[in-house]
């Protein structure tokens, strides 16, 4: 009685397949990467911003970040939500657990959902979180990127921590005058092909070249990959190679504390310059035992504060994103939107014996 | 294999083992319970619980949450699940059969980077869906290949393979990220583009239509019988002349094809192909099976339960999200419910056991 099943099944499984192909092929139009570009869309604001326009009451700020229970972010966005307090909105944070690059999609629609005034985001993967935020931007919610941005068109701003030529000069400045302008000097990095780490060393590199610095000599820029154990004994190489070595930037967080860590336990302590990119927690040990004179960062409660008068400065209708508009940020002063909509949250802070207890993350 | 006759009599068959499930037959399952069990176990069949659950948190969700019933947001949660749901099918079946498939997230991530690196290197894109399911197919017929030639287990030899699969997507796309994909496709993937007068997403009507499919091979064929068979007693089927080995072979290399189908789905729905994408997501399409009611162990189940735990899953994820319920209470919730899922119906089956026992020990007891 079950001689006709393998025809049935035979056509269940064809069936299956037709209706795959059928779907995945309608529409076939010799479609390219190429002819895909050609065709990129145009973008524009047709909205007016009235800089005199004061700031909306009640606003509903969301912040995004890369993934909740994240300290330094935490920060950040706390400090954003305590700014909405201050001209009278709300903000709250949501996301996702994980980093994954499309994670924080379905927070997205639902911000969207909950009609959120602003969507201020710290971006996973610069694409994978589009579509959604220019739905979110169609119904009129104002999409702020801070801390990694999303692409161009998916956001009116960008709240950059700091700019890149700022961070890179002003790492070799400080530096210089901590070893009085001369001597060796190296670099210990993250990744070979880090595309921030890179662009800082980029900057480094031709700040040394002005004639403040003939007297110091880039000798090596050393790859710890961000991981501990490696940048350890990369800092362990360096030394032992330039013996006469006078200081290290490590414009990396795993970077500078595993170096810190070798110096601390070494004969170089207080001999050997360390300065780069770290965060306060990590470093306060070596602050406070002299390893480290100085390190730099940007205040990521400053950043908050800046993203979310950003925010509604948009919503109010104060700024629209264009380049050259200019907005003010609370006690942070006056800030321009520079091209692509991009806002630089100023010059990094510097952390010292001084200062380092005022911060924790 | 025991036939349906030979447990009719009323008592379980010898083969049946303890912890099954009582509880109605449908799609061919190869035991059946007492008359006890039966009236008692209509009811409180798993996937007839998971069903009525769905249905209970889409009426909450419905009643209680602003912008649920919003049909960009039911697109949105529909097709937020649908690379899940697509897995899932090819899953049942496997479950259902006793194996397992641990790799097939990183085949979505393998597919992904595959047409990433494809449509940079200037392919057109009606090529590179054709070769990237070839891969999945592949994929696929190693794993197939592994358990019945070489006779590992499916869990050994897909936890190899997901360390391999997802180290070959790093290699193919490194830590890039590629996009810009034909609008034409990226716009049969989002979920703002829906079938004409419903609020279903492409990928969803296409999931939809291959659960029909799906259902009618598992409950209404004789391949469906022998998945059955197989997962109940696997050399028993072997010796009942299932050409057991084919047909695992079969199953394993539908699951590839259709975890590289995802793996499409998914890059054209985020417009971003990643060697990571897709992190983790086998334990989410096990876990919607296992939540449906089929049972891990193999032999049990059914694809409308397992379909129905899918969407209990995607919804009960939208519901808590729009009402902001934190990811790590979601994660706990999830986990609770897929505990109860396994748990629960143990608990029935023994209970009815026991009232079965001691309803015999009363008749054959002579009175005093």
């Amino acid at each position: 009685m079950y001689a006709n099943l393998p025809a049935r099944r035979r056509a269940a499984a064809a069936t299956a397949a037709a209706c795959a192909l059928a779907t995945v092929l309608a529409g076939c139009s010799g479609t390219t990467k190429d002819s895909e570009e050609k065709a990129a869309a145009s973008r524009g604001s047709g909205a007016t911003a009235d800089p005199d326009a004061p700031l909306r009451k009640g606003l509903k700020l969301a912040f995004l970040p890369k993934q909740i229970n994240n300290p330094y972010e935490k920060i950040v966005d706390e400090a954003g939500i305590a700014a909405a307090a201050e001209f009278g909105g709300t903000g709250k944070e949501v996301g996702p657990s994980d980093a994954g690059a499309s994670s924080q999609v379905s927070y997205i629609n639902t911000l969207v959902r909950q009609r959120q005034d602003a969507i201020l985001i710290a971006a996973n993967d610069p694409n994978a979180v589009c579509g959604p935020l220019k739905q979110a931007m169609r119904k009129d919610i104002k999409v702020v990127a801070y801390d990694s941005d999303t692409a161009k068109d998916c956001r009116q701003l960008f709240i950059n921590q700091a700019s890149t030529e700022e961070i890179g000069r002003s790492l070799v400045r400080d530096m210089a005058e901590q070893i009085g302008h001369q001597g060796k000097i190296a670099i210990l990095s993250a990744t070979q092909n880090a595309t921030n780490q890179n662009a800082w060393i980029r900057y480094m590199k031709d700040e040394l070249t002005k004639p403040a610095y003939r007297k110091m000599d880039l000798v090596r820029v050393a790859y710890g990959d961000d991981a501990d154990q490696k940048s350890f004994q990369q800092t362990q190489g360096l030394l032992q190679a330039y013996p006469d070595l006078k200081g290290i930037i490590s414009p990396t967080t795993v970077g500078i504390s595993a170096a810190a860590r070798y110096l601390s336990d070494s004969s170089y302590k207080k001999k050997v310059v360390l300065n780069g990119l770290g965060t306060p927690n990590q470093m306060r040990k070596y602050i406070k035992d002299g390893t480290v004179e100085r390190f730099s960062l940007w205040d990521p409660e400053k950043l908050g504060y800046l993203g979310a008068y950003a925010a509604a400065a948009l919503a109010s209708g104060q700024i629209t994103g264009a380049e050259g508009e200019t907005f003010t940020a609370g006690e942070l002063g006056e800030y321009t939107i520079g091209t692509d909509g991009e806002v630089v949250l100023g010059p990094p802070a510097v952390f010292t014996e001084d200062n380092i207890d005022d911060f924790d993350f | 294999m025991p036939t349906a006759s030979d447990t009719a009599a009323g008592r379980p068959h010898p083969e049946q083992r303890p912890g099954g499930r009582s509880g109605g037959s449908s799609g061919g399952r190869p035991t059946r319970p007492g008359p006890a069990g039966r009236v008692k176990g209509v009811a409180l069949r798993w996937d007839t619980v998971i069903g009525i659950l769905l249905t209970a948190v889409f009426a909450t969700g419905l009643a209680t949450t602003e912008g649920f019933a919003d049909p960009g947001n039911l697109a949105f949660a529909l097709n937020d699940i649908a690379e899940v749901a697509l897995i899932a099918l090819p899953m049942t079946l496997l479950v259902v059969a006793g194996q397992v498939d641990l790799s097939v997230a990183s085949v979505l991530g393998l597919a992904s980077a595959l047409t990433g690196a494809l449509w940079e290197a200037g392919w057109a894109f009606e090529l590179i869906v054709p070769v990237v399911l070839l891969a999945g197919v592949a994929g696929g017929l190693l794993n197939g290949w592994l358990v019945t030639r070489i006779g590992l287990p499916p869990l050994a030899v897909t936890i190899g393979t997901l360390a391999l699969y997802r180290g070959l997507a790093s290699v193919v796309l490194g830590s890039n990220a590629v996009t810009g994909f034909p609008e034409t496709y990226a716009r049969w993937a989002s979920d703002t583009t829906t079938l004409p007068g419903t609020f279903l997403p492409y990928p969803v009507v296409l999931f939809l239509a291959l659960a029909v499919v799906t259902g009618v091979a598992l409950h209404a064929t004789a391949l469906g019988r022998a998945l059955f068979a197989i997962g109940a007693q696997e050399e028993a089927a072997y010796f009942a002349g299932l050409r057991v080995k084919r047909i695992k072979l079969l199953l394993f290399t539908v699951t590839g094809l259709l975890a590289a189908f995802a793996g499409i789905v998914f890059t054209l729905r985020y417009g971003s192909a990643r060697a990571d994408n897709g992190f983790g997501f086998e334990m989410l399409v096990i876990a919607a099976v296992l939540l449906g009611g089929v049972d891990f162990n193999g032999g049990k189940g059914t694809l409308i339960g397992a379909v129905c735990g899918v969407l209990l899953i995607g919804v009960l994820k939208n519901l808590l999200t729009l009402n902001d319920v934190a990811n790590e209470v979601q994660v706990i919730v999830t986990g609770l419910l897929l505990v109860g899922s396994v748990l629960t119906p143990r608990a029935v089956a023994v209970a009815a056991e026991r009232r079965h026992r001691r309803a015999a020990a009363a008749t054959a007891a002579p009175p005093p």
